[in-house]
């Protein structure tokens, strides 16, 4: 009876997360006479058109490598940059480390809509409008106070014996860093990586302010962007929501296995 | 190897002075230990030799060099930390091989000395597991041979076996003994347990609040320790001791609870109020009364074995001694208790100073 009740709140639970997504579902399958009756909920007649019409736009495919290239190349930085403070941070002698850390906190406190126009000028008279470094920066350096942050806990976990161990085995700290304290914090590294990613994929407000072609924009600002003159089209935006999805998706799934996995077990006693 | 000279090391964290003027000789090839209860400054000792803490004044010299201002790496020296601190991402094979890689020492040599090692050790088996795949006497093998690979000229162990239980202790005790007359390298330990630093070491420092009380040879710190808090200190259980006042020096004559004794003493007592101090072992309790015995009101009975350890009260003072077997001295009855007046020690009660 227990065992009832539990699977049964937890469908209930995945149902109300994963309605909104299944909606989307729905109506990308849904041709466009059904899409704005119910009943019927599911599509009588599934069609694939809505799909057909955004991958054959030759856009589409341009604005689907720009936001790969750009979440990928600031994921990298956010963790090149993120796990080297981290480990200052956590394992070296450092002045003001709380205050450091609350600093890099403030960063991210400000929200982006105070923060757009001052960076829209910066970036206008640095010539970068429209480019994907625009982007790459500006994320990287919004993402950075979370990579750090989480990189620097994970960092702190890893018994400070074993740092000092190195340290006596003759390791210089780069060697330390890139030798003991990158793999054992591997699953941190994972989970950053991980926001920092889907944080640079969805962006949408910078996106939209920094790029104007199809040059540089991205997936959230050229979805947003569909609406033609006379109607929306609702069942290629939920195609193309679904599309742009399915690669986080597929990453989460990849990594869980890892960002579980307990590393530091057995390190020290017990 | 080498030896170690300290010049009036001393170390301060923050405001708080933790090693007070440490000067010190440990001598090439020596199990040297030091030992203290927990926060008298022993591990920061070891950390400073290590190279992992700055001394705040004072220098350390390896073979006549001073090393104050060298990198762990430059000083050479190995350390068995308490939690094993093994690579936990690794191999045994390569946690062993890791200084040696840190060298840059060629895999052939690499190959050979792990091997080496890994039978001195009997590890061969366990090569390719994870550290979290061993129990923790393994576990601690393992941490020993990391650091003797390197053949280090210092090798430095904090508290290596004080996670291990019981029996396998005393077995890991052996084993280090064993390696340090194998190897005859210059050791440096660190316990609180002064059960390990006698049976280890050639040298003891007992230490306390930052200050080294005594340094001798176990037998002679703990048969004649140069204060109440290394006779306290040193055996299990510690050191009884008893007020006593000093009647006259010459001849010198003692008297504590109505006895007076006449003890062989190194100085003459400078004050009269002294403390006498005498070990466990030493005192004998049996029910009958015979010459000298003093008579005491028995209160706990612990058999320990081969004896029992009987506490006692006597004019007042609670004190413990042994009994044999055979005696029947049930807690509440009355007995009697002798000692040999050559065990005696006598500390000045103000100083704390043996005399």
């Amino acid at each position: 009876m227990k065992k009832v009740f539990f699977y049964l709140s937890l469908i209930l639970v995945l149902l109300y997360c994963s309605g909104p997504v299944l909606w989307q579902i729905i109506t990308s399958l849904k041709p466009d006479s059904e899409l704005t009756i119910i009943p019927p909920l599911l599509p009588l007649r599934p069609t694939a058109a809505h799909y057909l019409t955004i991958i054959k736009q030759q856009a589409f495919l341009k604005i689907m490598f720009n936001s790969a290239a750009v979440a990928t190349s600031t994921t990298m930085l956010s963790i090149v940059i993120g796990s080297l403070a981290a480990f200052g941070l956590a394992k070296l002698r450092v002045r003001y480390k709380s205050f450091i850390l609350g600093f890099i906190l403030s960063v991210s406190m400000f929200p982006p809509i105070a923060t757009v126009s001052p960076l829209y000028i910066i970036i206008r008279s640095l010539g970068l409008r429209d480019t994907l470094t625009a982007l790459i920066i500006t994320y990287t350096t919004f993402s950075l106070p979370l990579s750090i942050w989480i990189l620097t806990n994970f960092f702190r976990e890893i018994p400070d014996e074993i740092y000092l161990a190195a340290k006596v085995d003759g390791c210089s700290p780069f060697q330390i860093f890139h030798r003991i304290m990158l793999p054992l914090a591997l699953p941190g590294i994972f989970t950053a990586a991980i926001l920092v990613f889907i944080f640079s994929w969805n962006e949408f407000l910078f996106a939209l302010t920094f790029t104007s072609t199809s040059a540089a924009r991205t997936i959230p600002v050229a979805i947003a962007l569909f609406p033609g003159m006379h109607e929306i089209p609702w069942g290629d935006i939920a195609a193309a929501s679904i599309i742009v999805t399915v690669p986080l998706i597929l990453m989460v799934f990849a990594f869980q296995k890892r960002i579980i996995e307990g590393l530091t077990s057995g390190a020290i006693k017990g | 190897m080498s030896g170690i000279i300290f010049r009036d090391v001393t170390k301060n964290f923050k405001k708080v002075e933790v090693v007070k003027k440490l000067g010190l000789a440990i001598e090439d090839g020596e199990f040297f230990t030091f030992v203290g209860p927990s926060g008298c400054g022993k591990s920061t000792i070891l950390n400073m030799i290590a190279g992992l803490e700055p001394v705040t004044g004072g220098e350390i010299l390896f073979d006549n060099k001073v090393v104050n201002d060298l990198s762990p790496r430059e000083r050479d020296v190995a350390m068995v930390f308490q939690s094993y601190a093994l690579y936990p991402h690794m191999s045994v094979y390569e946690n062993i091989a890791f200084p040696l890689r840190m060298k840059k020492v060629s895999q052939e040599e690499i190959d050979g000395e792990v091997l080496r090692i890994a039978e001195l050790l009997g590890l061969r088996d366990l090569l390719k597991r994870r550290p979290k795949e061993l129990s923790g006497g393994q576990r601690q093998r393992v941490a020993l041979g990391r650091a003797i690979i390197r053949k280090p000229k210092v090798f430095l162990m904090d508290e290596p076996l004080s996670n291990l239980d019981a029996r396998l202790r005393i077995e890991m005790r052996a084993e280090l003994k064993r390696l340090h007359q194998e190897l005859k390298i210059t050791t440096v330990y660190v316990t609180h347990d002064q059960a390990e630093a006698m049976s280890l070491s050639g040298r003891i420092a007992v230490l306390n609040e930052g200050v080294v009380q005594q340094c001798d040879v176990p037998n002679e710190v703990y048969r004649k320790p140069a204060n109440v808090f290394v006779g306290e200190f040193i055996g299990s259980p510690p050191m009884n001791f008893v007020k006593g006042k000093v009647l006259s020096a010459k001849p010198l004559k003692i008297q504590s609870n109505e006895i007076t004794i006449s003890p062989l003493l190194d100085h003459m007592p400078e004050e009269r109020d002294v403390l006498i101090g005498i070990r466990p072992e030493d005192v004998r309790i049996t029910a009958e009364r015979s010459d000298n015995s003093i008579e005491v009101t028995v209160q706990l009975f612990e058999p320990a074995g081969s004896f029992d350890w009987v506490d006692f009260i006597w004019n007042g003072t609670k004190i413990k001694g042994i009994s044999g077997m055979e005696t029947d001295i049930p807690a509440g009855s009355r007995a009697f208790g002798t000692f040999p007046l050559d065990k005696v020690v006598v500390f000045d009660a103000v100083s704390g100073k043996r005399i």
